[in-house]
């Protein structure tokens, strides 16, 4: 056998090399420097597929220490597979302290989710971000749209935002919804539903955005202004729910919907399932707090 | 009942028990040998290390195996490993025309200084199954002959004489050759870069455009002015010593297209080139990345970009299989929060449309 293969075991801590998490650590410090702004930066391949984080794990690898506490979440959920999957890298790799309790964690790695637990300063929420550009869908070729951000050229997405009005009576946009940072650059805040835009605003904590595929890293430092895009007389509006989750009985957060049988019947729960166990926990219950589905009907 | 999600992990500690299940098949039949993988599956082997960017047969064999046979899968395991090796610098650039050839042909010339060498190829075998390879029947040694002692320099350089054909390409003064595996992917890019990209692309995008580019999307009226597939030594400069180390020899497959001639009121007409150069024997791979390199020059020679092989930003952007098949399959990860959001849209918007279909009902029970 090759000596290669016997000693492949051998990783550094956070499994990046340090020549690495220096490039990548500088691309994060631009980032915080010019909010907003889509940094390039070396992307490595990762031990995971493109596509299922490898851009939030290579900025969390950067930035993780030995005393850091990490959650992952998915979806909103910590116990998605990815999250799980992720989860156990950085235990294996880092051997760094995991939780599921937002207010215990210093670095959250999210995908598609910012958790309703307020956000404190000293916290990081590392977002894994598969197109990092809010105007790809508009313009295709990288070369035009860096253009347009260097021009402050935002104009293709207004009239994008005005034709779903004319076309369906509202801006037809409900997750990746563009923000502008800083009265800046126009960023998508990844693939959140627009319900988690408000929370992006001046939040206390650091955001950073990994995007491994596409090779880029931009950043939201904490209490930065963050407006979604929209019109005087069509002002920007988040999902509201018609009833609460059916578990805790929260009101005010995101909620999946989860289909109980094959005749339509269906219910609420919070998307963020650390939320929704700590309420159940204080005592608050739902519809279905005793879990069956006579409850709902 | 409504029973949270639980116990991800063991159920994906499970899926990789059955996957190692699944990988090793019937008991009853041997397990494989890296060796056997590395001997037998050859031109496997050399894709995986092309595509994978990695020179090394026994790690390539064993990502062969641990994938199950799925190249891309194997590739990606190849370059997961290879981002994680220390970079001790650069080797000199190869030199193709003492290259140890094993299989040399041209088909602009009939004969040519070296001679036409067939070499390892299928090209001529009739495609008919083989009951006897099944059989593990016993295979004859080849014929072999003594290296010839004639030089057998490259066509380009043949056609170089007469100044018919473009000189090798020409970088910007002070470029430093990019490292696509060091730095961030800009565009446009200049030529280096791209053949880079190239090189690692997956073979059947490639395979695909250079077919596309013959059928008259970019047209560029190739020949194949050689293939040459064989060894060249690898040599490194190192500070302390005043001559370049020799690391050791790799196989590469070299494939230079000659293709449509250019000319200017100031410039006598001349072919232009396009180059193809893959570690291992891949021919096919060798000869649609000549294609596409000389496809993406358009900009260079001022031609129209008018066809998917000539686009830059589509062709680098798109041809690494590593980055497509993780996009793609990507998919298959939860999307819920996200369809929610568009479910309530959707809802919402048949909400409106029923409401203003039941309105113009009433208008027109009105006005009957």
């Amino acid at each position: 056998m090759n000596a290669l293969v016997e000693n492949i075991a051998q990783y550094n801590f956070a499994y990046l090399d340090e020549q690495t998490k220096r490039m990548i650590r500088r691309a994060i410090l631009k980032g915080i420097a010019i909010p907003g702004y889509q940094v390039p930066f070396a992307s490595r391949e990762m031990p995971m597929p493109y596509g299922w984080g490898t851009g939030g794990v290579q900025v969390t690898a950067s930035i993780i220490g030995p005393d850091d506490v990490l959650k992952v979440i998915d979806q909103g959920a910590d116990d998605t597979t990815n999250a799980v999957s992720i989860r156990a890298f950085f235990r294996k790799v880092a051997d760094v302290a995991v939780t599921t309790e937002t207010a215990k964690a210093t670095i959250i790695q999210t995908r598609h989710r910012i958790p309703e637990y307020p956000l404190a300063a000293g916290q990081v929420l590392v977002y894994q971000v598969p197109i990092p550009e809010p105007l790809r869908f508009l313009e295709p070729r990288e070369t035009e749209t860096r253009k347009m951000h260097a021009l402050e050229e935002y104009g293709l997405m207004h009239v994008k935002l005005y034709e779903d009005i004319a076309k369906h009576g509202r801006i037809a946009t409900t997750y990746a919804y563009p923000v502008k940072v800083e009265g800046r650059y126009v960023m998508d805040p990844s693939p959140t539903p627009k319900f988690d835009n408000p929370k992006m605003h001046m939040s206390p904590a650091l955001q950073l955005f990994g995007a491994g595929r596409e090779k880029r890293i931009y950043a939201i430092p904490p209490f930065t202004e963050v407006v979604s895009l929209d019109f005087e007389d069509h002002p920007f509006e988040v999902q509201s729910f018609d009833q609460p989750c059916a578990l805790c009985g929260a009101e005010q957060v995101y909620l999946d919907e989860v289909i109980l049988d094959d005749h339509g019947g269906h219910m609420f729960v919070c998307s963020d399932t650390d939320h929704c166990e700590k309420r159940r926990e204080n005592g608050h219950t739902g519809a279905t707090a005793a879990g069956s589905k006579e409850a709902v009907e | 009942m409504y029973v949270a999600v639980k116990g991800g992990e063991a159920a994906i500690a499970n899926a990789h028990a059955l996957l190692a299940d699944r990988r090793r098949g019937d008991r009853d039949v041997p397990a494989l040998r890296l060796d056997q993988i590395v001997e037998q599956l050859g031109l496997g082997v050399d894709r995986v290390m092309a595509e994978g960017s990695l020179y090394d047969k026994e790690l390539a064999a064993l990502a062969v195996m641990q994938a199950r046979g799925d190249m891309i899968e194997a590739i990606f395991l190849v370059r997961a490993y290879r981002t994680t090796l220390p970079r001790f610098g650069y080797t000199r650039p190869i030199d193709t025309a003492v290259m140890q050839v094993e299989r040399r042909v041209s088909a602009t010339y009939k004969d040519l200084p070296g001679g036409q060498l067939l070499g390892p190829t299928f090209d001529y075998t009739h495609r008919l199954l083989d009951p006897e390879l099944a059989g593990g029947a016993d295979v004859a040694e080849p014929e072999q002959r003594e290296a010839a002692p004639e030089p057998m320099p490259r066509v380009s350089e043949i056609l170089a004489h007469e100044g018919l054909i473009e000189p090798d390409g020409s970088l910007p003064d002070g470029h430093v050759t990019g490292d696509i595996t060091r730095e961030p992917l800009e565009f446009p890019m200049e030529r280096d870069i791209r053949l880079q990209a190239l090189s690692r692309g997956d073979e059947g995008f490639l395979l695909a455009l250079g077919y596309s580019t013959q059928r008259g999307y970019g047209r560029s009226h190739p020949f194949v002015g050689e293939i040459r597939i064989g060894e060249v030594e690898l040599e490194l400069d190192v500070p302390e010593l005043p001559f370049p180390v020799t690391l050791g020899r790799i196989r590469v497959t070299e494939c230079q297209m000659v293709n449509q001639f250019k000319g200017s009121a100031k410039a006598p007409p001349q072919f232009t080139r396009g180059y193809g150069l893959v570690f291992g024997q891949s021919e096919r791979k060798a000869m649609a990345m000549s294609l596409c390199d000389r496809a993406l020059r358009a900009r260079e020679f001022g031609e129209d970009v008018v066809a998917a092989a000539q686009d830059e930003e589509f062709v680098i952007s798109h041809s690494d299989n590593v980055q497509a098949t993780g996009f793609v399959e990507h998919l298959k990860l939860p999307h819920y929060v996200d369809f929610q959001a568009e479910l309530d849209l959707v809802r919402r918007m048949r909400a409106g449309h029923a409401e203003r279909q039941g309105e113009e009902g009433e208008q027109r029970e009105a006005a009957e």
